[in-house]
């Protein structure tokens, strides 16, 4: 059923391993909502990776550039994810493995942790795991810290800042009341925030090289998983997802003037009582 | 059926057990608080049945906060596992659940009983849509959103103050330093009125024509993501990736309304937009909106607003 899309030799082991996990997830800012159900409309949305998954992939490529060693990033989807996924080879990645599987669609995160606990099996020896702190589709939070207590690794939540030496990790994360500075020796799973980095954009010649970089698709099977022993360890169910109404008032302040607009505004928050 | 209740944040677990509490008085069952902070009486005050009480954890760490919660779980027998959606809850939340191996939802801000399911509703896509979710399987983990439910009235309330030991693990991450925030973010999220800044603020500078307007409402100051992040010109920034704020007045200037800026405020009572572009997505979801440019209307308004006291 699945065929091996392209499985450019091995991906090879040098030094330092990084695994990046990325999700490719419809752009929210291009989503549409159907106007009767309020429904977002998804289809035909393209999928880019998740904008923190990105900033985990640019970290990760700025701590090989510092120490060494390689990137590859892992991913579950679909075709489109696989596309996709060449912006990640683009940037910078050494390689890619791919879940893609249509019987594993729609799982939950303890069924989807369970799969990647099995991809990482599979990739084998691994320092250092990073992904986003979320991904904006589900916004979960989850996959990470679930991989990390199947993998019995430390982790270390929203970091802003990270450095990578003799065998341990340097950390700020960043925290509501406070910004913790932590240590964890290696292997280890971090969670990147949207302050870590401003991703680079690859130029055209690497996004033309990506094609030829190795990129490795497994479906269940591949994995030894059976499929129908994942989806009963799929627990949560979405029964609906729509926007929300938008229950404002709406209402247009004009006036000739704009002291008399600002009169008029003044006046119209009195009488809601908030000024 | 019982609920375990746990955050490291005592405000937001005194809301999560007034909800709990609702819940189980409708199936007749019981609400078990995880104590960390040795104040056990007043997690019974706050409407727990039995509040299991554990010392010497120290400041929050995952791993030896991990223990205490699975040792909470087997001993409550619990079926509707709550923590606070802090930072720290989530990233404790993941792990119990992928311990057990069941499923988790996380900054749920809704939780009620449609026959014996737990039904949640949550926002995905990045805050622009609502997700009504439930587990099919209990146990169930799930974590509540600051501010989603109200706390109970503070009453002497009788309860079971149970001890609970625990081997405590030393914790696999060291913290090396603490370093406090600028306070003024926490400032913005407790704010009655907020005025908020956007792009429409050509320089740093230019963001000082809002001190006078947040003077004279004694309203917090706060601003975009870009404001924030890009330019720096703030430490922090309201938004589904920033502050979630719940004022009765969110004032916007210059904000265009980008979706993950508008699901942060949408708890706003009466949100007011100005910006000169009349297309601008904020004048879509706000209650009053001036298509005018913030560098006119903010000073007018200081002006009007003087006279009037």
């Amino acid at each position: 059923m699945i065929t091996l899309l392209s499985s450019v030799g091995n991906i090879g082991r040098r030094n330092m391993r990084q695994v990046v996990l990325l999700k490719a997830i419809p752009d929210v800012n291009e989503i549409k909502f159907d106007p009767r159900s309020r429904a977002p409309v998804t289809a035909g949305v393209k999928k880019k990776i998740s904008e923190l998954d990105k900033r985990a992939l640019e970290a990760a490529i700025q701590t090989k550039d510092a120490v060494g060693g390689e990137v590859v990033v892992l991913s579950m989807g679909d075709d489109k994810t696989n596309t996709a996924l060449l912006a990640a080879l683009a940037m910078g990645a050494d390689g890619a493995y791919i879940v893609i599987d249509p019987e594993l669609t729609g799982l939950d995160t303890n069924a989807t942790s369970k799969v990647l606990e099995a991809a990482m099996k599979e990739i084998g020896e691994y320092d250092l795991i990073i992904s986003g702190e979320m991904t904006l589709d589900s916004m979960s939070s989850q996959i990470g810290p679930r991989l990390a207590e199947l993998l019995e690794l430390p982790q270390v939540t929203y970091v802003k800042e990270f450095s990578v030496a003799d065998g341990k990790v340097t950390a700020v994360r960043d925290l509501e009341d406070v910004d913790e500075v932590v240590e964890v020796a290696l292997p280890a799973l971090i969670t990147v925030t949207r302050e870590i980095n401003e991703p680079r954009i690859p130029s055209l010649m690497k996004i033309m090289r990506a094609k030829k970089k190795p990129r490795i698709v497994w479906d269940a099977p591949a994995l030894g998983l059976e499929v129908e022993s994942i989806k009963a360890m799929s627990y949560v169910i979405i029964t609906d997802v729509t926007a929300p109404l938008v229950e404002r008032k709406q209402i247009k302040i004009e006036a000739n003037t704009v002291e008399e607009v600002a009169a008029k505004l003044t006046e119209a928050l009195a009488g809601e009582g908030v000024i | 059926m019982r609920f375990l209740v746990y955050s490291e944040d005592r405000e937001l677990a005194f809301q999560i057990l007034a909800k709990a509490r609702e819940l189980a008085d409708i199936k007749g069952s019981e609400v078990v608080a995880l104590v960390t902070d040795g104040a056990p009486q007043d997690y019974i005050n706050q409407g727990a049945d039995k509040a299991f009480n554990i010392e010497g954890l120290g400041s929050f760490a995952l791993t030896p906060y991990r223990a205490a919660m699975l040792k909470a779980v087997d001993e409550a027998a619990a079926d509707y596992i709550l923590i606070g959606a802090t930072k720290r809850g989530k990233e404790l939340a993941p792990r119990i659940a992928a311990t057990l191996g069941v499923g988790c939802m996380n900054e749920c801000y809704s939780m009620r009983f449609e026959d014996d399911r737990l039904v949640v509703e949550k926002l995905t896509y990045g805050g622009s849509t609502v997700a009504t979710e439930y587990s099919s399987r209990v146990p169930t983990v799930i974590t509540v959103s600051p501010r989603s439910f109200e706390k109970l009235e503070a009453a002497e309330r009788s309860g079971e103050i149970i001890a609970l030991d625990v081997d405590i693990p030393e914790p696999e991450v060291k913290v090396i330093e603490v370093r406090e925030k600028p306070k003024s973010s926490s400032d913005v999220e407790n704010a009655d009125i907020i005025i908020s800044a956007g792009r429409g603020f050509k320089a740093k500078e230019d963001l000082k024509i809002l001190d006078k307007l947040a003077e004279i409402l004694g309203a917090a100051i706060g601003c975009t993501r870009p404001i924030s992040a890009d330019l720096g010109w703030m430490d922090f920034w309201v938004g589904i990736s920033g502050k979630k704020v719940k004022p009765s007045l969110y004032i916007t200037c210059g904000i265009s309304g980008q979706i993950q800026h508008v699901a942060g405020i949408r708890d706003s009572k009466i949100i007011v937009s100005i910006n000169n572009d009349e297309s601008a997505g904020i004048h879509g979801v706000s209650d009053y909106s001036i298509v005018g440019d913030v560098y006119e209307v903010v000073p007018a308004l200081v002006k009007v607003l003087k006279e009037r006291a």
